[in-house]
């Protein structure tokens, strides 16, 4: 016995291995959501926080590597544990009832695979950046004059197609959905759900669950409704002007001196 | 009253089975669903054509013989309790009955309704002994239990190894009857002395037998007679994955 066999191959292990990259895989996402919510500050905020997860180099490229991996291990034995369910009962019933299962814990494999479709689009989309064309992926300057990808507005533009957006809506809903019974399953995959508080968890993950999505949905639907808009000019079209009430967030002097030529259109 | 039955038929375990139905006529309401198979099985056996095979034996709900899916539930509507126990009153004259055997790679049919479910005997053998004093009674109060504690163990020693748990998962997962079995002497401390080992030996027989993973849906609990609480494959899970961390830690004799 060594722990590569028990946490592959025996059948607590494997669900012990699924709770804690699940787990992993779960802080993730938050830590994802929270910095992805800088979009309702200054545009700069957002684009220097993705500037500076860039610039960590190495370090970014571990942690990648460590999320890819937590990710990997969470599919692969879902999988297996898929098949060796299906092969437990070769023979299904005629008839079968549910009794209390949920349907969020019916319905994992579903909404798991959905969000793998996704996360592959995800990246494709805002990390690979092949998607769009060239113009989706605009590059801005930051105030103390660093030229960074314009993290903002490529967001806002991204969403700004309604069939994109509906996609993440709907692939951030069915992750909620997974997280609802994911975040009850991993305490009971790993002993620590008890009757003392497991109501208690059910309640609390409901309540992660909903906040989760909403994050998500307001960033969605902020960008397609207008609400958070492009403020570089360049993607714009034109350049800031002190009266100009597009967005009124940037004042003109910043912007005009870090841009070529804007100076002359600002007389 | 009466009532239709769609019976799983299988002559035995290479055959191939089927679904025959079966009127049934005059029936008491307070006859158990087991009375009633009884009835049909008279007429069965009076026409000439093979009985309907069941398992079953005391009859009152306690030694775990008879199963049954019925309409979809292993058995039958009722909460809590047995096939035997079920009475024909839990149904509505005329209704039309699906009567399956329990059906998880881990209990294969033997014969229409009969599953051999002899994985539960062999995991409960790999559990083995614990380390008691034989002989006389111990004295009273020698070694105290919380009450909280033995209320507990008493709880999982309700199972009474039916394989209900496992009929009713999606994934025919044995965790309910293990964690039970486990769970009722890990409790105690009278399981102590051997609680690593036991839990070990028996989710490696359990994972060999052909049983699926839990997946924490907790039908197991709700169609368990005996009421069984998920909470101890919660107890299983923290207890294996204790013993798994002290097996790999601890030091090995030369």
């Amino acid at each position: 016995m060594n722990i590569i066999h028990v946490l592959f191959r025996s059948s607590i292990g494997k669900k012990v291995t699924m709770a804690v990259s699940g787990f992993i895989l779960f802080g993730f996402v938050v830590g994802h959501l929270s910095g992805n919510l800088q979009i309702f500050a200054h545009p700069d905020k957002i684009n220097a926080y993705a500037h500076f997860l860039e610039s960590l180099g190495p370090a970014l490229w571990v942690i990648r590597l460590f999320l890819l991996v937590t990710l990997v291990v969470h599919v692969w034995l879902a999988a297996q544990l898929t098949i060796e369910n299906k092969r437990a009962r070769q023979k299904n019933y005629e008839k079968q009832v549910t009794l209390r299962a949920t349907m969020a814990s019916r319905y994992m494999r579903v909404s798991g695979v959905i969000v793998f479709v996704f996360i592959i689009y995800h990246l494709l989309h805002f990390t690979v950046r092949v998607t769009h064309g060239a113009e989706a992926y605009p590059t801005t300057i930051l105030a103390d004059g660093t030229p960074v990808r314009d993290v903002h507005s490529m967001m806002v533009l991204g969403f700004q197609n309604p069939v994109i957006a509906i996609f993440y809506l709907l692939s951030v809903g069915l992750l909620s959905w997974h997280l609802a019974h994911g975040l009850v399953s991993m305490f009971q995959s790993l002993g620590l759900r008890t009757r003392t508080w497991s109501r208690f968890l059910e309640r609390v993950t409901i309540v992660v669950c909903v906040l989760y999505f909403l994050g998500n949905a307001l960033i969605v639907v902020a960008a397609m409704s207008g609400k958070v808009r492009i403020q570089n000019p360049s993607v714009l079209g034109f350049a800031c002007r002190t009266d100009c009430e597009v967005c009124g967030a940037r004042t003109a002097d910043a912007t005009a001196e870090t841009l070529d030529g804007s100076k002359e259109s600002q007389s | 009253m009466k009532v239709t039955l769609r019976v799983w038929r299988q002559k035995d375990g290479n055959s191939e089975g089927n679904f025959e139905e079966y009127q049934t006529e005059g029936l008491n309401p307070n006859m158990s669903f087991l009375e009633m198979l009884d009835v049909v099985n008279e007429d069965l056996t009076l026409k000439g054509e093979d009985p309907i095979a069941f398992a079953h034996d005391c009859r009152e709900g306690i030694c775990g013989t008879c199963s049954c899916m019925i309409d979809g539930k292993p058995h039958g509507p009722e909460n809590g309790i047995t096939t035997c126990q079920t009475y024909m009153r839990s149904f509505k004259d005329g209704d039309l009955i699906t009567v399956e055997p329990f059906r998880a790679s881990g209990f294969p049919v033997q014969k229409d309704l009969i599953t051999d479910r002899s994985a539960f005997d062999t995991i409960m053998q790999s559990g083995g002994f614990i380390t008691a004093r034989a002989g006389s009674c111990e004295d009273a109060n020698a070694l105290p239990i919380g009450k909280e504690v033995a209320d507990l163990a008493m709880d999982a020693a309700a199972c009474i190894g039916c394989g209900a748990c496992v009929a009713a998962c999606k994934n025919s997962s044995a965790m309910l009857f293990v964690s039970a079995k486990a769970g009722q002497l890990n409790l105690l401390p009278q399981g102590q002395p051997e609680k690593d080992k036991r839990v070990l030996n028996m989710v490696a027989t359990m994972d060999e037998a052909g049983f699926g993973n839990c997946t924490n849906q907790y039908e197991c609990s709700a169609a368990c007679p005996k009421l069984i609480s998920e909470e101890f494959i919660s107890k299983l899970n923290r207890d294996y994955v204790s013993a798994s961390v002290k097996k790999l830690f601890k030091a090995k004799s030369l």
